[in-house]
């Protein structure tokens, strides 16, 4: 067991090596089928451990084993770089591999022009190592390792296309508001560490009831810190800016990475930490309240957005936000349930979105897009089916995992947090459809020169949009809560997380169904109203918009929080930054520098009037000079 | 016995002699024999505190004085033949490249 765990992580790691190394001098072909049969490995191993962990019994399905020590003997710091194999990791393992293969796959057709080819697999390959090693981890030192890893993997395939300014800008912004959450996690391992004495997952989750009592300052603070990373890394209020601004990178990699996987990161990690949280309540209810508010307020400008790759990422946010919503509400199998069929969906919406762009040569605004369904059949048909799964209409995977979230709103929050998770549910429908509506249904609108080589994508594009469809059509069936015994996907993490999974199936069966009846016409409402705009009375949305000027401007330019952070934090840092350069760089330190050059040749020059070159005048000095040595001598005696 | 002081005040004012000489002239032969002078003045209260205090080591510092004069007198005349050569000139003030 312990070769297959560690072979998951090291087939991608190897792929990145090669790719890196010698992907410069191989033939195109064989570095996409290095970069996609060692992503392929990976899954087929993390398929194996799977199988493995359902062969055993509930309590034994966890597995540790330590590769080697990576600190030891410097005091009490010790730490191994370990895995730790779990249901829960599990999950995410063969989530990370199985979607992330088929964005391999995609990509290969996709960046099949550009020169940067190569280049552009090795970093998708580091990606896939990171994000395993992320999940993977047996404590929080090599997690944080995994974390960055993948921070550095997102800026780099952020600003791929690094000669466009705006995506080198791009990526700088992911990166340097990555940080800032950053720096709440390692606050958090720190305090982890000072307060346990270990980083182990297994110790420090072990050691938590004795040494800390529920509610205390001590789990709160730590909770709070690792969500502050939590919302850095998948994109929460109020470090959400980056996502959007993320979707300078390749098409592809914002499916991969800016939508199915690393943005997941902090669901898994507050998931993974949920012994400590549990001991917050306070830590608790902030995460609700965080994802709530990210889920509504991300959903709301996901509505007027016009840039087709913006509208998916503001969806991302905004599902995000739901998952926080269900680990804030204690509900962890909910959330990661969520995440698994959202890495589905939402993989499909951007690689269909990857799709249309590639078909139109680069062209983002869906005001120049529609009609495009007889064009594009396939892209069109998967498109259709992930947005009916993000709508959550049943039976698609969004419809179980989203209704699941609702319930346990429903059950443990309180009916204003339920009323609002319905509200977004409302609006995510009716963009998601816009999107519909705008692209593939409706008058063309595309650019006259594009509109000839509009083509459906090639068959190594389609096919992973097939699968990926497929899998957001029947991946909701593992986690039928309504039935005593569906919920498949909550028992088996139920070794991780313990009974709260299945507290969900408490409700009566008759309530349960009325809600999911309700929950189901909410969505179908948001998608009707879609239609009305933006299929029967286009003219709609225009006289909406004047109508609700000032609202429309308002979300139009996202609440102007961009702005508002740029005004509140980058233009001081920039500002004093540059008192730093033009004042304290140039004219102190510089000052200094060169004041002691000029000094020394002032002082030369005033002394050079004493060599005048007339030798009585040197006669005069001398003699003046032994007047006053003797005076001296003489005075002093 | 004429006293010390007499020998001394004799000495100085020689000595003064010499450095107004050579700080006020400007032909380098002058300026010469002021030096001269100078070392003349020296050698006179040399041998006069020798004469005072009984050590003959004033007397031996006077010799080794008139020998260094000897050669500086040597050295100085054959500069001045050899800047005359070059210059034309035994101003001093004229002889003022090396300046800064």
């Amino acid at each position: 067991m312990s070769i297959i765990i560690t072979l998951i992580p090291l087939f991608p790691m190897l792929g990145a090596l090669i790719n890196g190394l010698f992907g410069n001098v191989l033939n195109r072909r064989v570095v996409g089928r290095i970069a996609c049969g060692s992503v392929a490995l990976s899954f087929i191993f993390s398929i194996v451990a799977f199988v493995r962990l359902l062969g055993l019994p509930h309590e034994l399905r966890s597995f540790t084993i330590n590769l080697y020590s990576w600190f030891s003997g410097v005091g009490d710091f010790n730490v191994p770089v370990g895995f730790l194999l779990d249901p829960l990791s599990c999950v995410m393992v063969m989530v990370v591999s199985g979607v992330g293969f088929l964005i391999h796959v995609y990509s290969v057709g996709y960046m099949k022009e550009d020169p940067g080819y190569p280049r552009y697999f090795a970093y998708l390959n580091l990606f896939m190592f990171s994000m395993l090693i992320l999940v993977l981890a047996n404590n929080f030192l090599l997690m944080f390792v995994g974390w960055e890893a993948v921070g550095l993997c997102s800026y780099l395939l952020i600003g791929f296309w690094y000669e466009k300014k705006k995506a080198s800008d791009a990526g700088k912004k992911a990166f340097i508001v990555n940080r800032i959450g950053d720096f709440g996690f390692i606050l958090g391992i720190f305090l982890i560490f000072v307060t346990f004495g270990t980083l182990n997952f297994d110790e420090v989750f072990r050691k938590s009831g004795e040494i800390l009592h529920s509610g205390g300052i001590i789990p709160t603070l730590i909770t709070l810190l690792l969500f502050v990373g939590a919302t850095g890394k998948s994109a929460q209020i109020p470090l959400y800016t980056w996502l959007p601004d993320a979707m300078e990178g390749p098409t592809p990699v914002s499916a991969l990475i800016h939508a199915a996987t690393m943005v997941t990161a902090g669901v898994y990690m507050v998931a993974r930490t949920h012994v400590l949280f549990l001991l917050a309540p306070i830590s608790m209810n902030v995460v609700v309240i965080i994802g709530l508010a990210t889920a509504i307020y991300a959903a709301s400008i996901g509505l007027v957005q016009n840039d087709i790759k913006r509208v998916l990422a503001y969806s991302t946010i905004s599902q995000l936000g739901y998952m926080f919503l269900a680990v804030g509400l204690g509900a962890f199998s909910n959330g990661i349930f969520h995440l698994m069929t959202h890495a589905f969906f939402k993989a499909l919406l951007f690689l269909g979105a990857g799709s249309v762009i590639h078909s139109l040569g680069g062209e983002q605004d869906m005001r120049k897009m529609g009609g495009l369904k007889k064009h594009m059949p396939v892209t069109y048909r998967t498109f259709l089916i992930a947005a009916l799964a993000i709508s959550g209409i049943i039976p698609f995977a969004g419809f179980f995992s989203k209704d699941a979230i609702l319930m346990s709103a429903w059950e443990k929050g309180n009916p204003i947090i339920w009323t609002i998770a319905v509200l977004a549910a409302f609006m995510t429908a009716f963009y998601i459809f816009r999107v519909i509506f705008l692209t593939f249904l409706g008058p063309s609108r595309v650019e006259h020169d594009t509109l000839h080589h509009l083509h459906e994508s090639p068959r190594i594009m389609t096919m992973p949009l097939v699968i990926l469809a497929l899998l957001s059509t029947i991946g909701g069936f593992v986690g039928i809560s309504v039935i005593k015994g569906g919920n498949i996907f909550g028992t088996f993490l139920e070794g991780v997380f313990g009974v709260h999974a299945e507290e969900a199936v408490h409700a009566s069966l008759s309530f349960e169904l009325l809600m999911m009846l309700f929950c189901m016409a909410i969505s179908a409402a948001g998608i009707g109203l879609a239609y009305l705009m933006y299929v029967k009375r286009p003219d709609l949305p225009g006289k909406a918009a004047s109508m609700f000027r000032a609202v429309y401007r308002i979300i139009f330019n996202k609440y102007y929080v961009d702005e508002i952070y740029d005004a509140l934090f980058v233009k001081p840092v920039w500002s004093g930054s540059t008192f730093l350069w033009k004042g304290v760089d140039v004219k102190v330190i510089d000052g200094a520098v060169n004041g002691v050059g000029n000094g020394a040749m002032g002082i030369g020059q005033a002394l050079r009037a004493l060599q005048s070159g007339y030798t009585r005048r040197y006669a005069i000095y001398m003699v003046l000079g032994t007047i006053i040595i003797l005076g001296w001598i003489l005075w002093s005696r | 016995m004429i006293p010390l002081s007499y020998y001394l005040i004799v000495s100085g004012v020689l000595f003064i002699i010499g450095v107004i000489g050579v700080l006020v002239r400007r032909e380098a032969i002058i300026i010469f024999l002021s030096i001269e002078l100078m070392l003349s003045a020296v050698n006179l209260s040399l041998v006069a505190f020798s004469r005072f205090s009984g050590s003959l080591d004033g007397q031996a510092l006077a010799l080794l004085v008139m020998a260094v004069a000897a050669g500086e007198a040597a050295v100085g005349l054959a500069i001045m033949i050899s800047l005359f050569r070059n210059k034309g000139t035994l101003d001093i003030d004229e002889i003022n490249l090396l300046k800064g």
